[in-house]
């Protein structure tokens, strides 16, 4: 399947940073999936683009669920590094909905950097105008990529896209492109910041 | 091809769900010679092996299940004249299980120079009419990897779905996959070590001194002075099953109970400790042979697939083409998780397909006797996913 073709189908997978992520790996690229969960996107990587590769996961039970789509699950924790894994072993290094919920941020992307040769990171944007309207009506966010409670949420980190973006500055990440989705999975151009809900991007993983 | 017997028989009433049932353990006769690594040779030898199942049309879906130490080729199912010698693995194989016997066609070999009814050190040498003893040459994993290769031919197996085993059994299903890279689709390698550290050898060197130091011993050739080093072999398995079992799980089973309430100030068994070692000790002593016990320590300490390959081992597993199931378990100190890690890395190295399970477990190396919830449900979605067609 085409680039072109997965972007004319933003509901194809069911998730949608998934078609934003497919679109940008290339036929037969050998991608580490980090926080891979039920192995979901490998599988659709591995069924639409024919990708290769390994997800990182913690979780047993979500382990075995990845055993069960066919993908190859590493069983590890994503806090203590990669250091299974080659420098600049793969193609793509993703972290799908992950980072927000890792503690050491700076230690993971620095891995993350090092292991692939080009980056994926998609999360939930903090600064989407239902989050600052919670907020401001006193109360956290709960929404369709902020689905948790408080009290039972596994984010530890929530930020928003200008998080993002000045953190990538201050740490010499070259950002190659931007895909920012309203909740229904729609590109927004204008102000991503207030109107994005989800935002996925492509990193350079080379220091610049 | 010869036929392949069902050596299964309905399971009768009231047999434990999932039972394979009574089960018949079978013989084949191997009359060319076989070079050994060690360069010597056997000029033919038998085999004991049982199946379960049965192999599909185009032979796709044979699984070979490896032993380890003490184990043997009853994997699974009972025998008619002993209802309660139930095979080593049973809670894995069998209709309905993770290794499900409806689906797969199981193959379980006692290795040469075993003693559980393999050629062995205890079999007449036919060039003396006398015992092997210890005339009987060193084996290996590679050997041992040889000999089911044949026992394959025989029952007309190609290529095996997969190789399953845990400890030396893993490191027989990891060999497979570099001795017969396209005779073998999956590789599970559970609880298992890619060479065996300084630390583990000398645990086998210790209980070879035992056996070896015995008056009983008689440099091997017991047999023909009727008598076994029974002495020798209890402490090599006491000090064995010390190795396959946790610091925790010591704790939970004995803690520091004591036999009688009281400390009694002598050396009669106090804790209780202490009693499951002696029992443990005492029952394998009666059963096990201790040239066997010798050479497969051996084939432990020499297994070192890297060592070719000064030591790089991704190198070493660069002809691997199977998939890998990768298991470790928390609490083995004996082959601890960092051991099987470095076979995935190797793995992942070589862009192999590979999935890796860390399962808490309280039981140590044991644990991949037992069926803890996780391991097994790895194990049964893993298995479920082999393609048989």
């Amino acid at each position: 399947m085409s680039a072109a073709a997965l972007h004319l189908h933003p509901r194809l997978s069911g998730r949608h940073d998934f078609d934003a992520i497919a679109q940008w790996i290339p036929e037969g690229a050998h991608v580490l999936d980090l926080g891979c969960g039920d192995g979901s996107l490998l599988r659709f990587l591995k069924q639409t683009r024919r990708a290769s590769g390994y997800g990182i996961e913690i979780d047993e039970v979500k382990l075995i669920a990845g055993v069960r789509n066919g993908v190859n699950v590493i069983h590890s924790d994503l806090e203590s590094g990669l250091s299974g894994f080659e420098s600049s072993s793969f193609d793509y290094v993703i972290l799908s909905l992950t980072l927000q919920a890792v503690r050491h941020t700076e230690r993971i992307v620095k891995e993350m950097l090092r292991v692939g040769r080009e980056s994926i990171v998609s999360f939930p944007n903090f600064g989407f105008w239902r989050h600052r309207a919670q907020v401001l009506g006193g109360r956290m966010p709960v929404s369709r990529h902020l689905p948790y409670h408080w009290y039972d949420t596994p984010n530890v980190h929530l930020f928003t896209i200008r998080d993002f973006e000045a953190f990538c500055a201050d740490h010499g990440i070259r950002i190659l492109e931007r895909v920012v989705m309203n909740e229904a999975g729609h590109d927004i151009h204008r102000l991503p910041n207030l109107l994005g809900a989800l935002a996925v991007y492509r990193l350079d993983a080379r220091p610049r | 091809m010869p036929d392949v017997l069902a050596t299964v028989t309905p399971a009768p009433a009231g047999a434990e769900p999932g039972s394979v049932g009574v089960v018949r353990a079978q013989r084949a006769t191997f009359d060319a010679p076989l070079l050994l690594r060690s360069a010597a040779s056997i000029a033919a030898y038998e085999l004991a092996y049982e199946t379960y199942g049965t192999l599909n049309a185009s032979g796709s879906n044979a699984v070979l299940v490896c032993h380890a130490l003490n184990a043997s080729h009853h994997v699974a199912g009972v025998y008619a004249d002993d209802p309660r010698n139930v095979g080593w693995w049973d809670n894995l194989v069998g209709p309905g299980k993770p290794l499900d016997t409806d689906r797969f066609f199981v193959v379980g070999v006692n290795n040469l120079g075993g003693c559980h009814g393999s050629t062995g050190p205890a079999s007449v040498n036919p060039a003396s009419g006398r015992r092997w003893g210890a005339d009987f040459p060193l084996v290996t994993v590679e050997d041992w990897v040889e000999v089911q290769a044949r026992l394959a031919d025989r029952l007309g197996i190609e290529r095996f779905a997969a190789a399953i085993g845990g400890s030396l059994g893993a490191m027989q299903a990891l060999q497979w996959t570099l001795s017969y890279p396209d005779r073998i689709r999956h590789a599970l390698v559970i609880a298992a070590a890619p060479k065996l550290s300084a630390q583990n050898i000398a645990f086998n060197e210790v209980a070879r001194q035992a056996i070896t130091t015995d008056p009983d011993f008689h440099g091997g050739h017991y047999y023909e002075h009727g008598v076994v080093p029974r002495r020798g072999l209890r402490l090599a398995r006491m000090l064995g099953h010390i190795t396959y079992l946790s610091d925790d799980a010591m704790a939970e089973k004995f803690g520091r109970a004591l036999r009688t309430g009281a400390i009694k100030f002598n050396f009669d068994v106090e804790f209780e400790i202490e009693s499951y070692l002696r029992h443990q000790g005492d029952k394998f002593s009666e059963y096990f042979d201790a040239n066997t016990y010798l050479r497969i320590t051996k084939a432990l300490d020499y297994f070192d697939p890297a060592a070719d390959f000064g030591g790089d081992l991704t190198r070493a597993l660069a002809r691997a083409k199977a998939a890998f199931l990768v298991v470790a378990f928390t609490s083995d100190w004996r082959f601890s998780p960092a051991r099987s890690r470095e076979i995935v890395k190797a793995l992942i190295d070589n862009r192999r397909d590979v999935t890796y399970a860390e399962i808490e477990a309280l039981h140590g190396h044991d644990a991949f006797l037992m069926d803890d919830p996780n391991y097994h449900g790895v194990l049964r979605a893993y298995f479920d996913n082999i393609d048989i067609r």
